[in-house]
């Protein structure tokens, strides 16, 4: 009989999680965060790819003061102690946006639409808010 | 890989979201409001048409019904389905992404 | 096939919880085993039972409940989300110090982790939303 830590993991499947909305204006880019903050416990292979309007959930510099919000930006910093690094923009996102990694928060890779598309292509599953 | 589709064309841009990002042979699938989008004679029939060159591109019967279209009006090469061909598509493909 | 599903929105506001329902009774009668519905964001309102909608029209709710009764679906309702909308069961009303619970039979408050378990189980996941 296996001893505990000899046991065999569970399968390991590559999740991606897919942002396109702007934060603040709706409550997915907040909740979606939290579900990836609860999937780091679970050992999987874990993308986050920010695209459309997900791009500005990663905006530097967010004061929400004016509006009465809490600003959660700075949780998405907390990723990487998690063991989640895959993070991606998506560079037509980022260039119509006027926006660059430098307006990021967190580090990111920039990917094109069609290395995003190749990259979809290779998960196992695929979640969206 | 299936991409959903569900907000029509007219008001989001999820359905050239899910356009663009479909890799070769790969499959569309229309629901809810985004049903316009298999329509002839409208603004986005083009794109439709064109993306037909390399994708399957379906689009979900009871929602045009609903929204008191008919099979007649859909894109020649757009296939219809019901719910039960719905979810045939969900066991061919390897995965569904949803296009919000 | 295993089948898991993810719920975004709430009943009535949006179509993605009938699509949803529509979906997974086709996926049941096809022979395949949705094995767990998950509510998220606005989607925790499916599982209230205090909802009252007109007699002539469908009760999305019930529909749910009845459907899991019937073929052993796991309907999960995310405790995150429904604190934050007000939805609860016996005990988080008691936990929350709350006058009363919503919660409809059939569905069950749980964490996230019910979710990305379920991403993990099924052989597919679909996602309605807006």
């Amino acid at each position: 009989m296996a001893e505990p830590w000899e046991e065999e993991e569970g399968p390991v499947k590559k999740f991606m999680y897919v942002n396109r909305k702007s934060p603040y204006g709706t409550i997915y880019a907040l909740e979606s965060l939290e579900v990836v903050l609860i999937a780091a416990a679970f050992d999987q292979d874990v993308s986050l790819v920010f695209m459309d309007d997900g791009v500005y959930q990663l905006k530097k510099g967010q004061d929400t003061k004016g509006i009465g919000m809490k600003n959660f930006s700075p949780t998405y910093r907390a990723l990487e102690g998690y063991d989640i690094e895959k993070l991606y923009v998506e560079k037509e996102s980022m260039e119509s946006r006027g926006l660059s990694v430098d307006d990021m928060i967190v580090p990111v890779e920039m990917l094109s639409k069609d290395e995003l598309t190749s990259l979809m292509e290779e998960q196992d599953v695929i979640m969206s808010f | 890989m299936l991409h959903t589709v569900n907000k029509s064309p007219f008001e989001k841009r999820s359905l050239d979201g899910a356009l663009t990002h479909a890799a070769n042979g790969a499959a569309v699938l229309m629901i809810e409001d985004a049903v316009f989008g298999a329509l002839k004679g409208t603004a986005v029939t083009a794109k439709v048409q064109k993306a037909l060159g390399n994708l399957k591109v379906y689009v979900l019967g009871p929602d045009l019904k609903a929204r008191g279209m008919t099979e007649e009006q859909v894109i020649d090469g757009v296939t219809v389905v019901d719910y039960a061909g719905f979810v045939d598509l969900v066991t061919e493909y390897d995965k569904v992404q949803a296009w919000l | 096939m295993k089948l898991a599903v993810l719920i975004n929105e709430g009943p009535y506001q949006h179509q993605a919880a009938d699509s949803a329902l529509q979906f997974v009774k086709a996926a049941v009668t096809k022979g395949h085993e949705v094995f767990r519905v998950f509510f998220y964001h606005d989607g925790v309102n499916n599982g209230t039972r205090l909802a009252v909608p007109p007699q002539d029209d469908r009760n999305i709710t019930v529909e749910w409940s009845k459907l899991a009764d019937e073929h052993k679906i796991d309907l999960v309702v995310c405790i995150a989300a429904a604190q934050r909308r007000g939805i609860l069961d016996e005990n988080e009303a008691k936990r929350q110090g709350k006058s009363g619970d919503n919660i409809a039979p059939g569905f069950r408050i749980s964490g996230l982790g019910q979710l990305i378990e379920a991403g993990i189980q099924a052989e597919r996941l679909v996602v309605f939303g807006d």
